[in-house]
């Protein structure tokens, strides 16, 4: 599967990464390489094997529906690059 | 002092010989005079360090201690400490204070250990040489100009250069026991689900895994007793009895300790691509496991060869997934400038995300795009079914496998840097193990000369079945108790 310049922008915006026209170049040149590398999984037949997802065979543990953490909202907000009263800032989505 | 195993650190600090401040003090100064150079730390803080230190004295001296207590460790950044720095060498991080410690941390606070540093590594544990940090590649202690794998890097280097008792790495497809081949050291890789990744900033959350990098096999084994375990905070930890990783190491003393350990040999592992000199080494340490009474058996794990294209899916499709919490809202780096919320999103991430992480982000959109997912993802899972059969068939001839960590010993900084594919190629011995969950560990195993005339190390790998840490440990130490390979150091530093 050979990509393309418009390829690259798309999976790029998809990613949320800006990519400039030059790095775009450079990112496609790339990323041929190793979609020619991973190309080789093609020639293999894998009908009727059931996808490996995890190593071991484990079901997901649960755990009871209480509530184990104290609020730390303060300590977490604090590594934030902008809150105010409480709340993490962002720009104006809704108009 | 600095060459001592922690065994022998444990007991001069039991015995008062030294006390924790003044080793640790010791490893600060080294670290001073070294650092610089090799890079191997990006965050110090003296000031908790020497907290720690005193802390274990006084644990010591009120009749404590355990077999870490007082020991200085290096940790690999990618271990979220609570009050340090934790960076995961990359812009997009250079400034997050942990607020909590990762499941690996507080082991070894609870054990006493010293926190020394967090250590350099590959940006987002994705590389191979260790040339991708944010902060700067590091140096191989045993030839600068060399790299000394990635992406536990800074743990490597700071092992081999006595900058640290032990450290932590993590190994999502050959992380550990690649640098320790490339630096001449003891890594091991245990079992997924054996360690918590609770707090370890994920790259590949089904491959990812954090294990110990040491001197010695013993030391590694003395590591394990404090990191395995079960951890409810990690959905993946595996609710295991606890085990002592030491118990066996004793009996490995005599003629013939491993008589009737079967060792198989992948054909695989020993054909093109495997550099002569590093094939040399392998083949004299197998020899000499012969001589300490192990058989050799002839194996095949035919689908070894598809192990990186399918991890060059699986692990770029989970990173896109989990390094998509780095949008510039809650924490990491927010672009200066940006007009609405999607140009937030799209220039903090180019801006605080190097080129590979970027590169691997895009490869793990492309391949779990609409219209590509069963092409690639679902593919891939498939091959990593087989790749795993390959082993389960393996182990029904064998107790351990053998082969080369690495293609080659070190290689030149630079060299294949602009050359993804040439790099993603270094991890062909490692990456099948994290595919299939297995443990792997690499031990010093001899040298080879470069062109230069230096002397550069070379690791042995040894792949165990599910849970085999125990006896993998012991097949390391046997073979440490008739070598000194382990005990070499770099010259001159």
């Amino acid at each position: 599967m050979a990509l393309n310049l418009d390829d690259i922008k798309r999976i790029a915006h998809l990613a949320r990464i800006e990519v400039s026209d030059h790095e775009a170049q450079e990112t496609l040149h790339k990323l041929s390489g190793i979609l020619g590398l991973i190309e080789q999984m093609q020639a293999v037949d894998t009908t009727g094997i059931t996808p490996m997802s995890h190593s071991q065979d484990v079901t997901q543990r649960l755990r009871e529906d209480v509530v184990t953490k104290t609020n730390q909202r303060e300590l977490f907000q604090s590594i934030a690059p902008a809150t105010q009263d409480g709340l993490y800032l962002v720009p104006k989505v809704i108009e | 002092m600095i060459n001592s195993s922690l065994k022998q650190l444990g007991q001069q600090l039991a015995s008062k010989q030294i006390s924790s401040v003044e080793l640790t003090q010791a490893y600060l100064q080294r670290m001073a005079q070294l650092n610089p150079t090799i890079n191997a730390y990006v965050t110090l803080d003296e000031e908790k360090t020497l907290a720690q230190a005193k802390a274990a004295d006084a644990r010591i001296a009120a009749g404590d201690a355990g077999p870490l207590t007082g020991i200085p460790l290096a940790q690999k950044d990618i271990f979220c400490a609570k009050g340090w720095r934790t960076t995961c060498s990359s812009k997009m991080l250079e400034n997050f204070i942990s607020p909590y410690d990762a499941h690996v941390i507080s082991q070894f606070d609870a054990a006493g250990a010293v926190n020394l540093g967090k250590t350099n590594m590959d940006e987002f544990a994705m590389g191979s040489s260790n040339e991708t940090s944010y902060f700067g590649g590091v140096k191989n202690p045993w030839d600068f100009d060399r790299v000394p794998g990635g992406s536990s890097g800074g743990s490597a280097a700071a092992v081999a250069a006595r900058l640290c008792a032990a450290a932590t790495g993590t190994d999502t497809g050959g992380s550990i026991r690649q640098p320790a081949s490339l630096c001449g050291f003891t890594g091991l890789k245990p079992t997924y689900g054996l360690v918590s990744r609770y707090g370890m900033i994920a790259f590949a959350s089904s491959l990812d895994q954090a294990g110990p990098m040491a001197k010695s096999a013993e030391d590694c084994a003395l590591m394990m007793n404090v990191m395995a375990g079960f951890d409810e905070r990690d959905s993946t930890s595996v609710n295991r009895e606890k085990e002592d990783y030491t118990r066996g190491l004793s009996a490995m003393t005599g003629e013939q300790p491993l008589k009737g350990l079967r060792i198989g040999l992948p054909k695989e592992y020993f054909a093109e691509g495997l550099s002569a000199d590093v094939a040399k080494v392998i083949e004299t340490a197998v020899a000499e496991y012969q001589k300490l009474g192990a058989d050799i058996v002839d194996i095949s794990l035919p689908n070894n060869n598809l192990s990186i294209p399918v991890y060059y899916v699986l692990a770029p499709a989970e990173a896109s997934s989990n390094l998509s919490r780095y949008d510039g809202v809650r924490y990491g780096h927010r672009a200066a400038e940006y007009d609405d919320l999607m140009e937030m999103y799209m220039k903090s991430r180019a801006e605080g995300f190097g080129a590979e992480v970027k590169r691997r982000i895009l490869i793990g959109t492309y391949v779990l795009s609409a219209g590509y997912y069963d092409a690639y993802y679902l593919k891939a899972q498939q091959i990593r079914r087989l790749i795993a059969q390959d082993f389960v068939e393996a182990f029904k001839h064998c107790d351990v496998i053998m082969g080369p960590a690495a293609p080659s010993t070190a290689f030149k900084a630079g060299e294949k840097t602009n050359d993804p594919v040439a790099m993603y190629l270094e991890d062909l011995y490692t990456i099948a193990v994290n595919l299939a969950g297995l443990p792997g560990m690499s031990i010093p195993a001899g040298f080879a000369t470069s062109t230069e005339g230096k002397a550069l190390p070379v690791g042995l790998q040894i792949i165990g079945n599910y849970f085999d840490e125990a006896r993998m440990l012991d097949v390391g130490h046997a073979y440490q108790q008739v070598t000194d390979w382990h005990t070499r150091m770099p010259e001159g530093i």
